[in-house]
């Protein structure tokens, strides 16, 4: 466990989150959503979980964000807040 | 400070919990209250696997195999990386059920804002009063 290495991924998670719930673009919610589930499976990695990264890199950054964008292309883009 | 620096994945912890919290209360969009439902599950998967880090430990990988006794200070916590293996799974599934139930929404009611449905549903109701 590398504490500088924490201390960056762990403020590049939370701006990511803050900028996932306030794009006001259904899209670039999505993508921001994949970015910090990526940040987070390098956090996870990073703290020795590695069994937890993998599944998190496949399923959550991956799947999720594919189902994320075909629901999009099914619905709308626009978001009020 | 040392309060702060050494308890920093905690903290980081209960602020995106109550990011994730804060987007399910008080947007209005029901993607955005499903983006903030993610990051809720996603701050309770980082304190499980905070618990079980250690300072010092690597990965929990045993190398050679015919030890009998292994010092538990040099590997990190296995049992709650199990765990959370779980947790992603539903996380994951749950957030694919409620992308199915927002597309028959939007299928409906041709919209995703909370109030402009609610709307709907009251004109239904009583169509008489507006």
């Amino acid at each position: 466990m590398i504490w500088q290495l924490d201390i960056i991924l762990l403020i590049l998670v939370t701006a990511c989150a803050i900028a996932a719930i306030t794009v006001r673009d259904l899209l670039s919610s999505a993508i921001l959503l994949g970015a910090y589930s990526f940040m987070m499976c390098l956090l996870w990695a990073e703290m020795g979980a590695v069994d937890v990264a993998f599944t998190e890199a496949a399923v959550g950054a991956g799947i999720s964000t594919a189902f994320f964008i075909a629901a999009i292309h099914q619905t709308t883009r626009r978001t009020k807040d | 400070m040392d309060f702060i620096i050494s308890k920093f994945n905690y903290w980081i912890y209960i602020v995106l919990m109550m990011i994730g919290f804060y987007a399910m209360i008080s947007k209005s969009n029901l993607v955005k209250k499903l983006v903030g439902m993610n990051i809720f599950q996603t701050a309770i998967i980082l304190f499980f696997i905070s618990i079980g880090s250690k300072k010092g430990a690597t990965i929990p990988i045993i190398q050679d195999s015919h030890v009998d006794a292994v010092n538990s200070a040099l590997y990190m916590n296995p049992l709650p990386h199990v765990l959370m293996l779980t947790a992603i799974v539903v996380m994951v599934s749950t957030f694919g059920v409620a992308v199915a139930l927002l597309i028959m929404i939007y299928r409906k009611y041709k919209t995703l804002e909370e109030d402009e449905i609610l709307q709907i549903l009251r004109n239904e109701k009583w169509p008489n009063t507006h």
